[in-house]
């Protein structure tokens, strides 16, 4: 904050004609953005601060560690941690897969409608979150769903007897899956797109296999968009609650289902405890998003 | 080639594959309510409930008043941004990405512990003031994408030159926005309006911390104690937000192409 206060003036030291003009014209500068300022700070900056303040203060407002030392307790490590893996795989799995799907679409020499046709899907699917999601793949693999009923039928396999619950976190995993492949197809075809034909004829004039192409001029180039949209995923898995409480309730003990029974009830019987998670989680999040922006000024060097 | 395209067909048809089957699954599994044959009793039960008709409704209400209020906030800040202080466009561009960071059940938990009945601004007193504050959750939810919608609208105007004229025929500036600005970007607000419908019409975390009879919670209600009706509501979920990125598609279309004069 103390950043936006000096753009601030340096702002009005430049724009504003000197004498008694400041008086009459700083206001006005200022009217179009008030809006947006008093909004984002009253529901946005104030209501995080809060908290990340609160996740430092005992019960009688002293500073403290204790809250953030709790964290330590091992239900709260399990529940961060399962929530890190699901978060890691369905964002991997959610990348490669959507890499090779937009690869597919844009350089695969498939018919022009496909890449349209899965552009839209993409759109549709990924944001087609939350607890309908979690309808859907109870319908397709839970105990009665048809992919379940299918498999057994048709091949005897009987995928619950192998271990395998849509409650657990494969389930889950692949569930989240559902919303970012679609996100990583949307994201990442652009720069796909941004690879100049040109490069390609360079590198074949120069003698490159196709091998070589990929490797030296393809893989470098997209890597940051990849890298970054990973990390975009991760954090969007993350924060993701809707889906796994429609499909596990409290079964799986993720963060944010951890968070959501502690506003709802307390259930650590410590009000700053939850304000500690909270922490927690915006750490984990904000250091994602800093990778994030950090790969994405990286790759937008290539895709002007 | 003909190796890459026959890899380029298989990548296609899994993927294909795992998106289409859960989607069968659902439709199939919907349908199934009655005995032995296939009906379309689950939506009819589903559509005929009135917690259904009185939840979709007021979500729907939701949504319109999350859209008119990030409409008053995103396009006079960005058009404003635009036309006078680009210096602020990175600071901008931050807060709008906050809520991407910032998961919504830890921006609802701050509502909850800022604004409860004894705080200086107590907007959980009152039925009428959860509401707002639901709304105003909503639309830090849809800042990020309604910003960038209106945003990308105004860089295919001139914003400068239109003001301008619009100043010399007499214009004030509730004229300039909401005659002359707010036409040209219509396309573009109203993509970042379904955009957000299609977000808000069925969110849970906020709408269930605040204790709101929103879509969100019943869908998870419904999901918790029946059997064939949550198939049906989730057929019913994917054709609105398919509905909603249509519109998109077929408003963008209409958009104007290329910026006249990018700044």
């Amino acid at each position: 904050m103390t950043d936006l206060s000096l753009s601030n003036q340096a702002i009005a030291g430049k724009t504003v004609p000197p004498g008694e003009a400041r008086a009459l014209r700083l206001p006005t500068q200022w009217l179009g953005v008030a809006p947006f300022f008093i909004f984002a700070i009253m529901f946005l900056i104030l209501p995080t601060l809060y908290l990340m303040l609160g996740a430092f203060q005992n019960d009688a407002g002293e500073f403290t560690f204790e809250n953030i030392a709790a964290l330590a307790q091992p239900s709260i490590v399990a529940a961060y941690w399962i929530s890190i893996k699901v978060s890691l795989a369905s964002s991997l799995i959610g990348a490669f897969a959507g890499l090779a799907i937009a690869i597919a679409i844009v350089r695969g020499g498939l018919p022009d409608w496909i890449r349209s046709a899965t552009l839209t899907f993409s759109g549709v699917a990924s944001n087609f979150a939350g607890v309908p999601l979690a309808f859907a793949f109870l319908a397709t693999l839970g105990r009665l769903g048809l992919a379940t009923v299918l498999l057994n039928t048709l091949f005897g396999l009987n995928i619950y007897a192998h271990g395998f619950n849509i409650l657990s976190f494969w389930g889950l995993t692949l569930t989240y899956v559902y919303f970012q492949i679609p996100l990583m197809v949307v994201i990442i075809v652009p720069a796909i797109d941004g690879l100049k034909k040109e490069w390609g004829e360079a590198a074949a004039t120069l003698g490159a296999t196709m091998a070589q192409y990929w490797r030296m001029v393809v893989i470098p180039v997209i890597w940051p968009s990849f890298l970054g949209t990973v990390i975009l995923l991760f954090a969007n898995a993350f924060g993701a609650i809707a889906t796994a409480y429609a499909l596990t309730g409290s079964s799986l003990n993720i963060v944010p289902i951890l968070l959501y029974a502690q506003i709802r009830g307390d259930v650590l019987h410590n009000a700053h405890l939850g304000y500690a998670i909270a922490f927690g989680m915006i750490v984990i999040t904000g250091l994602a998003n800093v990778f994030y922006i950090w790969f994405r000024t990286r790759s937008e060097r290539w895709l002007k | 080639m003909k190796a890459g395209r026959f890899w380029a067909w298989v990548v296609f048809a899994l993927g294909a594959a795992y998106f289409f089957i859960p989607l069968i699954a659902t439709v199939e599994f919907s349908m199934r309510m009655r005995r032995g044959v296939y009906s379309f009793d689950a939506y009819k039960v589903v559509l005929g409930d009135a917690r259904f008709q009185a939840t979709f409704g007021y979500s729907v209400l939701a949504a319109v008043f999350t859209i008119i209020l990030g409409v008053l906030i995103v396009v006079p800040a960005a058009y404003w941004i635009r036309l006078r202080l680009p210096q602020l466009r990175p600071v901008v561009e931050f807060i709008t990405l906050l809520p991407l960071v910032i998961p919504a059940i830890v921006i609802v938990f701050g509502y909850i512990r800022m604004y409860g009945s004894n705080s200086p601004l107590p907007f959980l007193a009152t039925d009428t003031g959860t509401n707002a504050l639901l709304v105003i959750g909503y639309a830090t939810l849809a800042l990020p994408y309604m910003y960038r919608a209106v945003d990308t609208g105004l860089r295919t105007i001139d914003v400068r030159t239109l003001t301008e004229a619009a100043q010399i025929l007499g214009a004030g500036w509730g004229t300039i926005i909401t005659r002359v600005i707010l036409p040209n970007v219509l396309i573009a607000v109203l993509s970042g309006a379904f955009l957000t419908f299609a977000i808000v019409i069925g969110e849970f975390t906020m709408a269930s911390l605040l204790n709101r009879p929103a879509f969100g919670p019943y869908l998870q209600n419904i999901g918790a104690n029946r059997a064939y009706e949550p198939a049906a509501l989730a057929i019913i979920a994917f054709a609105i937000t398919w509905g909603c990125m249509s519109l998109i598609q077929i408003l963008s279309r209409f958009a104007p192409k290329s910026a006249n004069r990018p700044n």
